[in-house]
């Protein structure tokens, strides 16, 4: 009798794997596609670059503008 | 692996090691759709716009959410579903998935629904979704299913927090409109529960659960989704006046409540001779008629929702 190399179970533990597997990319993709949205959604940002940008700088009440 | 032996069977039994469709059945992919349905109506109706991407996952995670508690419900029920029928070929009562591995699945699940809800929305609908895990698995599932026969009443509000999540997800926090959406599932459930235990053979009394038919007898049980059916109206009128109604949706609920009142009080004038001799026709109706009930609500809401968008719909 041929040796079957190939049971049910194995089919059964990829299929297994394989729905999981996908299960962790579509996660991966979720989580990318979110931080995504978050980031370029909220109001304009400006990062720390070493130059005085005095539009940055909190209003004053006193003046009515900035600085 | 030595799982396997010489007949093909693994470990004993030829069903053995679950398949990835058994983990999925663990979620209850049935309920998961009401769930998916009512909280993107929430998400939908509420003044606040939402980002396509966050609504999407927002109502995946909270769908997710009530997945989990099904596995946990499964867990836990085990031992009952394995005396009834209809249940009795469940992942875990069949032997396909051990308990521990439901459990473990329901866990990890509502930790990670939990945790990507309150990132992607905000932390009062994390909150809720955990308080909605809790209140299904804990009060409903531990505590009052075995315990007393107003189970379901008092069980239906796990079902009846999707909306109002969806709802917090968008504006952050919980109105009278979302307490309406919630009001309407929560009232709407014994009567359209019961109408289905009316005429519908199940083993409850063998797995000892206490139903209200089982319990208190059909005649109760009427009186009882009559009773339910009036207190129910007003919830779902009442939001007709609300920010998310309006005349359209007013018609409709009118129209549909009606309806519903009617065939309660069909329900509630008939005896069990009647009932059984015409095959519980009318009981079976009024089921059908309450699925169509809350969807028809639903889409009256969305339908508001779309016509506010062309100057229509509101007040």
């Amino acid at each position: 009798m041929a040796l079957r190399t190939e049971h049910e179970l194995h089919q059964r533990r990829r299929g297994r794997n394989v729905g999981l597997g996908l299960v962790l990319a579509a996660f991966v993709v979720l989580v990318f596609g979110l931080s995504v949205v978050k980031v370029t959604r909220g109001d304009p940002m400006q990062g720390f670059d070493h130059v005085v940008r005095p539009e940055m700088a909190p209003a004053d009440p006193a003046t009515g503008g900035n600085g | 692996m030595s799982d396997i032996n010489a007949n093909g069977e693994v470990n004993g039994t030829l069903t053995g090691e679950a398949g990835f469709g058994d983990y999925v059945s663990l979620l209850k992919p049935r309920v998961m759709s009401l769930v998916v349905f009512t909280a993107l109506v929430g998400l939908l109706v509420a003044p606040v716009p939402v980002h396509p991407f966050v609504a999407f996952t927002c109502v995946l995670f909270i769908a997710l959410g009530g997945g989990a508690s099904g596995a946990l419900n499964m867990w836990w029920d085990a031992d009952i579903d394995r005396v009834m029928r209809r249940t009795r070929n469940r992942p875990i009562p069949s032997g396909r998935v051990q308990p521990g591995e439901a459990l473990g699945l329901g866990i990890a699940l509502s930790g990670l629904s939990v945790m990507m809800l309150s990132l992607a929305a905000n932390v009062l609908a994390g909150a809720l979704l955990a308080f909605t895990i809790f209140f299904y698995v804990v009060i409903y599932s531990m505590w009052l299913k075995r315990s007393t026969p107003q189970n379901i009443v008092i069980g239906g509000a796990a079902g009846a927090f999707p909306p109002m999540i969806g709802w917090v997800c968008a504006t952050g926090s919980i109105s009278v409109e979302a307490v309406l959406m919630f009001m309407l599932i929560f009232m709407w459930t014994p009567p359209h529960f019961w109408a289905l235990a009316l005429f519908m053979n199940s083993d409850y009394e063998k797995a000892g659960v206490p139903m209200l038919t089982v319990t208190h007898g059909k005649r109760v049980t009427r009186n009882h989704v009559l009773v339910y059916t009036i207190l129910l109206v007003p919830f779902a009128l009442a939001a007709g006046f609300t920010s998310i109604g309006g005349p359209t949706y007013l018609a409709i609920s009118l129209a549909l409540n009606a309806g519903f009142l009617w065939g309660a009080w069909r329900i509630w004038q008939r005896d069990e001779a009647t009932a059984e001799a015409d095959g519980f026709a009318t009981e079976k109706a009024v089921f059908k008629f309450s699925l169509l009930y809350l969807f028809l609500h639903f889409s009256a809401f969305l339908l508001e929702a779309a016509l506010k968008g062309f100057g229509l719909g509101g007040w």
